[in-house]
């Protein structure tokens, strides 16, 4: 295996409060190698937008970076100044966001917007930064670049909008980009569209991906890895196939069998009772415990980390050597 | 039509509902800039019934009109042309009438968000409580002897709220201790309270994670098999919609362009929008199913292209499809407004 592009390590992300301290993320760990494409997936709250943030250096104070370390290309980057990061967000790792409305500049044209962000990270003059502006526009597949490129955001539609926001995200070539629920803000029938955009786009350019996204769905069709995330830590991760298909997690094997099929008829949904915990009151032990069918003694009390499970690797106790060593 | 093949007839009937809005700018602009006036034909023309105990689905992109046939049904929007019959009453009739608060006891409403549509100052007890002191439910000699709430209120409170899932000590909390989930099932308790018989459900999931949403889907489908109920559930997510319905309703830019029986949409969709739908959902199984690119986005409803309003996003359209709208038809057991299925060209 060649070399990963972004190493993870035990992250860990805090929030400081008046009352204590929140540990929004705990123990975080994981790899993106050159052009892969990993999912994240989990429930609201579950920690994978914030994993974004993390990364992309724009955790929202107080909330920051408490141990561990985030490497890029093998430099860290978590504890850049922001000056810094500045020069890597954009130019090295760039970001998607969901609402294409507020990840736009409304006073600009979508041309000024590119250009700005291509002049801001590569030496090239103004006529060449319009020129690569307008190759972008084309590439996301916006009918009339030339003529497109000089209207504000307001004159284009949801789909049209994050079209731009992925031409922007692309403008200087990084080579990650991290998109955080690309689609949820778009109608379905937009919503494919820009998932195979962005699937051939970042082949194109040679872009590793980290997906952002609550809909397994569009994990499915687009990553290669996928990380199950519950509240603050990684659950299961491994590759798409085996992940979907034979679960080891308790919480995955819930959360597939929650989603409503399209080729199968159930009279009743898998459900997973209760809610994933609040960051006040994390469970001891496994934080799935109180909500898991095949929790005993060991889950309330000691935590799991990532261990090796079938195909995948998955932090539960039901695959430990003793486990399988009694089956 | 029902009766006459011995079934009871349906409790909702609807025929040619429409609904237009007037977008139009001021009178001041329209008169300086001489701009016309506008008009948004939100629904047009949708005739469909619902068959008691049943599910019928609505989906459709945004801006389909779908919110718009579920708050024209409950009564929030009259008409523009149009009835809607419920179990044999004209609505818009008895909804201005003295029987009301009758019809209105008989049929509730689940709302999207379930942050906006609970009262962050009320406790639950006085949100599940409230339809039923509105509609004088509990008895009333007891209502005036205690001072906040009677026993006969908190009982049927209680009673509701484990119907939902939920326990009747959460009668005493406020709205922003619950989950999403939690909130969702207070909401459905609310409609419950009248002891309803239709419930318009718009888009009661679209808010909640998916293991809250199963959560949900199950106490619905419970309730309604205990309950007899009958949903009208508007949805943009076509598995939930294979869940839930019997029926379901293919909406595009205000008006019906498919109407039959879930199994026969999902195997066989007709319409090209309905095909185009169903190919946009990502495939979790991957289990390499051929999927024709989607083209093209919905058009400004201001401006609705001629004649069938998705030629323009249609493979099949032809000169037409581009100049004579299509009305829906009974085709092979199946309502489809569509050239090219009438003709056979597909």
């Amino acid at each position: 295996m060649t070399a990963a592009l972004l190493e993870v390590r035990n992250l860990r992300v805090e929030f400081p409060t008046r009352h204590a301290t929140l540990v929004a993320l705990d123990d975080v760990s994981f790899e993106i190698a050159p052009g892969e494409i990993l999912g994240v997936v989990g429930e609201s709250g579950a920690g994978k937008s914030l994993t974004g943030a993390a990364i992309i250096g724009l955790l929202d104070p107080p909330g920051r970076v408490a141990s561990g370390e985030i490497r890029f290309d093998g430099k860290r980057i978590d504890n850049l100044p922001y000056e810094a990061m500045r020069k890597i967000r954009g130019r090295h790792i760039g970001a998607i966001f969901q609402d294409p409305l507020t990840s736009l500049n409304p006073l600009y044209t979508v041309g000024r917007q590119l250009v700005e962000t291509i002049q801001t990270h590569l030496n090239v003059s103004a006529d060449e930064a319009r020129r690569r502006a307008i190759k972008l526009l084309q590439e996301t597949g916006i009918p009339a670049a030339e003529q497109r490129i000089d209207q504000y955001p307001h004159q284009f539609s949801g789909g049209m909008r994050q079209r731009v926001v992925i031409a922007l995200a692309l403008a200087a070539e990084p080579k990650l980009i991290v998109a955080d629920e690309p689609t949820t803000a778009l109608d379905v029938s937009i919503q494919a569209q820009i998932i195979s955009l962005l699937k051939r786009l970042c082949k194109d350019h040679g872009a590793a991906v980290m997906l952002v996204t609550h809909d397994m769905g569009v994990i499915a069709e687009t990553c290669d890895r996928v990380a199950v995330m519950y509240a603050g830590r990684i659950a299961e991760i491994g590759p798409v196939h085996d992940v979907i298909h034979s679960p080891a997690h308790p919480y995955t094997v819930g959360l597939m069998g929650s989603i409503p099929a399209m080729d199968e008829d159930r009279e009743r949904l898998l459900q997973i009772d209760g809610a994933m915990p609040r960051l006040t009151a994390i469970p001891s032990g496994c934080a799935f415990h109180p909500r898991c069918p095949k929790a005993f003694a060991r889950c309330h009390v000691e935590r799991p980390n990532l261990m090796p499970a079938q195909a995948t690797q998955a932090a539960c106790w039901l695959h430990s050597v003793d486990m399988k060593a009694a089956a | 039509m029902s009766a006459a093949r011995g079934v009871s007839p349906p409790l909702v009937d609807v025929v040619d509902l429409s609904k237009t809005f007037d977008v139009s700018p001021p009178w001041l602009n329209r008169v300086i800039e001489r701009k016309p006036r506008q008009f948004v034909h939100a629904v047009d023309g949708v005739s469909f019934t619902i068959e008691r105990g049943k599910t019928l689905a609505l989906v459709g992109e945004s801006g389909c009109g779908k919110s718009t046939v579920a708050r024209l049904l409950v009564g929030l929007y009259a008409p523009t042309r149009g009835k809607v019959r419920f179990d044999g009453t004209e609505t818009t009739e008895a909804l201005r009438s003295g029987a009301a608060r009758a019809l209105r006891r008989r049929m509730q409403m689940i709302f999207q968000d379930p942050y906006a549509s609970l009262n962050p100052r009320w406790k639950v007890a006085d949100i599940v409580g409230e339809p039923l002191k509105e509609h004088g439910l509990i008895s009333p000699d007891r209502t005036k002897t205690s001072g906040a709430r009677s026993a006969d209120l908190k009982a049927h409170v209680a009673e509701l709220l484990r119907s939902v899932g939920l326990a009747p000590a959460d009668a005493e909390k406020f709205p922003h201790q619950f989950s999403g989930g939690q909130r969702q099932r207070i909401s459905i308790a609310r409609a419950l309270a009248t002891q309803p018989e239709f419930l318009v459900c718009d888009e009661p999931t679209s808010a909640l994670d998916v293991s809250v949403q199963a959560q949900v889907l199950n106490i619905m489908k419970d309730l309604q098999r205990k309950k007899g109920l009958t949903y009208l559930f508007i949805s943009h997510n076509l598995a939930v919609v294979r869940h839930v319905s019997d029926q379901v309703g293919v909406m595009y830019l205000g008006r019906l362009v498919e109407l039959s029986d879930k199994a026969e949409l999902f195997a066989r969709p007709r319409h090209p929008y309905t095909r185009m739908l169903l190919d946009a959902i990502p495939d979790i199984h991957m289990s390499g199913r051929a999927r024709t690119p989607v083209q093209g986005e919905v058009p400004n409803p201001l401006n609705p292209p001629s004649g069938c309003t998705f030629h323009p996003r249609c493979p099949h359209a032809n000169a037409r499809c581009k100049e004579e709208r299509p009305a829906l038809l009974q085709i092979k057991g199946v309502q489809i407004a569509c050239h090219a299925v009438e003709e056979g060209r597909i």
